[in-house]
């Protein structure tokens, strides 16, 4: 009870602040604000050069996805580190669990004699239709992710959702029949090499890490612009890789204690 | 009172909402006893932010960041000429299309022109959006270890309560 009078006080107080600090941002809505137009007297903003030159540099419609893969390529890598590290974290912990506690193991099998297949006609049915076209779709969001908005990461998680409604569907096993632990830590690392790949073949050639106009002979294109942009479609595949193993291997560890067994 | 709605609500509404929301999500973290709700204030302070930066990059009768192919384009991509000369935001262009009709004997001078004649204010800030893109699959991902390290705590203690865990810890150094 004193904890949540102290945490209201703090609370308030620190709203408070933000709120007084608030009347100095710029309006909502304002194309001359410090974050998009620069500040006043000063340099213009970053995002200006990303509206007005992108096209010229890498002829990627989509500015999110050039921003995202070529400008801040660095970002972008070490996020997809991030999400493989959780991974991995998460395998740590969860594995270990699931493999010290034998009476829950027995318990969850006992769990899983209480919903028979019986009542699952309508929602597996349902599910076997639906995953394909998700995937699909998946598949279209990272590759059209430089023409219309999507991307690796967005088609990444769409993967692993349709993984998951297989998982929630029928039964944890049904999925992990298609995309096993051993093949998703594998696609894991696979996704993340791709993207570092680019990056070292890009400095084998000469440039810096990640700089993939250099790349241009190697992909049969027209001019650095081009290179550029099949470079940032490779980039995006290997992002949606490791995001889609990592996203189900996060549900399959945690709705099962990390026995990998049944499911919910 | 009227004054204050226009002049200080008004324009900076949005960030009244991620205050109000991030307050929220700082209330659940110091305040919640189970480590679950914990959890969910942590990821409302999150969305907050989120929130945050997107309306940072938002500018009035923008379009989105996203470089519409004009019709004259893809014309010239029928006729196979220079299909990828006319760069033009199509809702940044205000400009009437018969200049670019003229378009195939382009030299790369007038290519530039087209470029320059971008107008950034009608097209919304991508930086604020790739900055969020990231942040949310990472979110994502981090919650997984949160959600993870608390189910390693329940197995350890038989429970997500806090105060009940720190008790279990404080009765065990005394045993020691």
């Amino acid at each position: 009870m004193l904890s949540k009078v102290f945490a209201t006080i703090a609370v308030v107080i620190t709203g408070g602040l933000l709120l007084y600090g608030v009347y100095d941002f710029p309006s909502f809505g304002d194309p001359n604000s410090p974050p998009n137009a620069g500040v006043e007297g000063g340099a213009d903003s970053v995002s200006q050069y990303f509206i007005t030159q992108t096209y010229n540099d890498s002829k990627v419609p989509n500015i999110v996805t050039a921003v995202l893969a070529d400008y801040r390529g660095y970002d972008t890598m070490f996020e997809t580190v991030v999400v493989f590290a959780a991974g991995i974290a998460i395998f740590c912990i969860m594995r270990s669990l699931g493999n010290a506690n034998d009476p829950a193991k027995e318990k969850d099998e006992m769990h899983s004699f209480t919903h028979g297949d019986h009542n699952r006609i309508i929602i597996g049915t349902t599910c076997r239709i639906v995953v394909p076209i998700v995937q699909i779709f998946a598949l279209y969001v990272i590759a059209h992710g430089h023409y219309s908005p999507g991307g690796g990461f967005q088609g990444g998680v769409l993967l692993g959702a349709s993984f998951i409604l297989l998982a929630l569907s029928s039964d944890l096993n049904a999925a992990l029949k298609r995309l096993s632990e051993k093949n998703y830590f594998a696609l894991a690392a696979i996704g993340v090499l791709i993207y570092a790949g680019f990056g070292l073949v890009a400095q084998f050639l000469g440039a810096n890490f990640l700089e993939y106009g250099v790349l241009q002979p190697l992909l049969f294109t027209d001019g650095p612009e081009m290179a550029r942009s099949h470079s940032m479609l490779g980039v995006e595949i290997g992002v949606a890789f490791t995001v889609m193993a990592i996203m189900f291997s996060i549900y399959a560890n945690l709705s099962t204690r990390g026995t990998l067994k049944n499911g919910l | 009172m009227e004054q204050l709605v226009e002049q200080i609500l008004e324009p900076h509404f949005n960030f009244w909402i991620y205050v109000i929301l991030m307050m929220i999500g700082l209330w659940a973290v110091i305040a919640k006893n189970n480590l679950i709700k914990k959890l969910i204030g942590l990821s409302i302070f999150q969305t907050a932010i989120i929130l945050f930066y997107v309306s940072l990059g938002v500018k009035e009768d923008a379009t989105i960041p996203i470089k519409k192919p004009t019709p004259i384009e893809y014309s010239e991509k029928a006729y196979g000429g220079e299909a990828e000369a006319k760069g033009d935001y199509a809702a940044a262009d205000k400009a009437p299309a018969d200049k670019k009709t003229d378009g195939k004997t382009g030299d790369s001078k007038k290519k530039k022109k087209a470029y320059e004649k971008i107008n950034p204010d009608k097209i919304a800030n991508p930086l604020p959006h790739v900055l969020m893109l990231t942040a949310i699959v990472v979110g994502v991902a981090t919650l997984g270890v949160a959600l993870a390290i608390t189910q390693m705590i329940f197995k350890e203690f038989g429970t997500v309560e806090e105060d009940e865990v720190l008790k279990v810890i404080k009765g065990g150094g005394q045993d020691d």
